[in-house]
């Protein structure tokens, strides 16, 4: 996998390297890539995938309400909130400035 | 009486029926065990959190049910209600469970006191308890040597006697190979066997709960409570649930068709060859017939799929981890992006960076069809191979480990050297069959236990548990493999 690659891919899932990370990372996840590449010498013609190891469809529980975890309990656990809100750095930029 | 910390969970009942000893002097057993082996050197390690340890349990339960005074040591991705639950991971930390997980509720209910954190790999992402934020997990026969992962943690102190018995999560082998590497007994039940709500999930797909305990009958006992159908989980199967001790009744293998497969029997190692060898003739003797014609051909790309399989699944479970809502944050981030890479960079060790994104990568546009699709089909291949055979057979034997545990370090450089050390683990999860490792042979030279496994059809749990018992009480080797020294 190319750097720029990888960068982009890593950026897809919001994680961010150290430039020493990256150079050590390329050279592992192009080993692995290489060995799952393996599977091209597999006949697939007309398989169908393996999502999921059980045959189950369509599970629903009973339309019933039911008593959920108090907010607070959800509230104390994050980094940053203020009443019922999770605090994050400003979103929408102020453009009349 | 001395050394309560080294019975199993059964001999504790039958004291504590005889009343000649009371489930808290057990608890006070192993907790000093505890104590005593957080000193002794060794650097084992395989409890995140041995100072502030508060059992819990139900007092009504405590009394009257099935795993009543058992203490029972739990791995760090199952939800204990008010306890921290971090998946050894920095981004975790500090996290403290807002509820119980399904099987804690059964361990609880039926009497059992939880009893401890135990250490991972961070995430379930390892074979050898190297990637804990908080440190490895040692092998308490040789120190020098991993113990095994993910649960490695679980097998360490259900091995050293600093616990009666564990729960362990296994998603590609991680309750069965390190309880080969720690001459333990462990069981990843079929998949749906039991519920996961409550198991931070790795691959949704894969991800079971299984026991590690000393012997089969304990292990059989333990999954008894486990196992069954919640609403809570719709990824649970509702089917009835056995009572597993049933199965130990009479150790006779007559009639039973044991597989051992034409591409296993290849490229063993000089150990596993010899485990398998004295693992036929015991499994004769006891009225087995070993077929040895029985083939799987598409496990030899077990690996292949599953790295594409669990780290797809693993990446989109773990995008959940952003510092919004629970765990860690990092605090400098200047915009919201700038907060979820930050917090993500810093919050993840190098093995769930890898994994997070290899996942990406098979599953994004362009390279969907090549990877992730190509191996869902190859994963169907390989279940097709398992019910292909078990028409023939009744259970499948294979080693757990392609050797005895390996040395601290050795395998860290290279990820994919890591990887290949669950190459016969791996296909049960994607089969979705049940599998159990048992305590098989000792390792020339370095007497490390070797871990035999049997895979049977699904929710067949039963026949393994009568195989594994007769096997190890044949064997004895519970017994010797049972003694840390």
């Amino acid at each position: 996998m190319k750097s720029i690659e990888l960068k982009h891919i890593a950026r897809l899932a919001r994680l961010r390297f150290k430039d020493e990370e990256l150079k050590v990372f390329e050279s592992q996840v192009e080993g692995i890539l290489k060995f799952v590449d393996q599977l091209k010498e597999v006949d697939i013609q007309g398989v169908q995938p393996t999502t999921h190891p059980l045959s189950l469809s369509n599970v629903f529980r009973e339309d019933k309400p039911q008593v959920s975890l108090p907010m607070d309990e959800f509230m104390k656990r994050a980094p940053k909130s203020r009443g019922r809100f999770f605090e994050v750095p400003k979103v929408v930029e102020d453009k009349s400035r | 009486m001395a050394n309560l910390c080294e019975k199993t969970a059964s001999q504790l009942l039958e004291l504590y029926q005889k009343k000649e000893c009371s489930p808290k002097e057990a608890l006070v057993s192993v907790s000093g065990s505890i104590k005593a082996k957080d000193k002794d050197g060794r650097k084992i390690h395989a409890y995140i959190d041995s100072e502030n340890v508060t059992p819990k349990f139900r007092e009504k339960a405590f009394s009257s049910g099935r795993l009543s005074g058992i203490p029972v040591a739990i791995k760090d991705n199952i939800c204990v209600e008010g306890q921290e639950v971090t998946c050894a991971s920095k981004i975790l930390k500090n996290f403290v469970a807002p509820y119980n997980a399904t099987v804690i509720e059964k361990l609880l209910d039926a009497g059992a006191v939880i009893f401890g954190r135990t250490n991972m790999d961070e995430f379930a992402f390892g074979s050898s308890c190297e990637t804990s934020c908080y440190g490895p997990t040692r092998n308490p026969r040789d120190p020098e040597r991993v113990p095994g992962g993910s649960s490695g943690g679980s097998a360490a102190s259900v091995a050293d006697h600093t616990a009666i018995a564990a729960l362990g999560s296994d998603t590609g082998g991680s309750i069965r190979q390190p309880a080969s590497f720690c001459g333990t007994v462990g069981i990843k039940p079929t998949y749906g066997r039991g519920s996961r709500y409550g198991l931070i999930a790795f691959a949704s797909s894969l991800d079971q709960i299984g026991p590690i305990t000393k012997d089969v009958r304990d292990n059989a006992l333990i999954l008894s409570v486990l196992a069954g159908y919640d609403p809570k989980d719709s990824t649970s199967a509702n089917v009835p649930v056995p009572d597993y001790l049933r199965a130990l009744e009479n150790q006779n293998l007559s009639g039973m068709k044991i597989g051992y497969p034409v591409e296993i029997q290849k490229d063993l190692t000089p150990d596993a060859a010899k485990l398998m060898q004295g693992a036929m003739k015991v499994l004769e003797k006891k009225g087995a017939v070993i077929d040895r014609s029985v083939t799987l051909p598409h496990t030899r790309y077990a690996v292949n799929v599953y790295y594409i399989v669990a780290p797809s699944e693993a990446s989109s479970n773990l995008a959940r981890f952003d510092g919004v809502r629970f765990g860690f944050r990092e605090g400098s981030a200047t915009n919201l992006l700038d907060l979820y890479e930050k917090t993500r960079g810093e919050g993840f060790g190098a093995e769930a960076k890898r994994r997070i994104i290899l996942g990406t990568y098979s599953l994004s546009s362009g390279y969907y069809d090549a990877y992730y699709l190509r191996a869902m089909k190859v994963r169907t291949l390989i279940k097709n191979d398992f019910d292909k055979a078990f028409k023939e057979v009744d259970a499948i034997m294979m080693p757990t480990a392609p050797s005895g545990a390996f040395k601290v370090g050795e395998k860290t450089k290279d990820p994919l050297e890591m990887y290949l050390s669950d190459i016969y683990t791996i296909s049960a999860n994607l089969a979705g069959i049940p599998a159990i490792s048992i305590p098989g042979a000792r390792s020339a030279g370095e007497n490390l236990p070797l871990g035999l496994q049997f895979l049977g059809k699904p929710f067949a749990e039963e026949t393994l548990y009568k195989i594994a018992h007769a096997y190890e009480q044949e064997s004895g080797l519970h017994k010797t493999l049972g003694n840390v020294r």
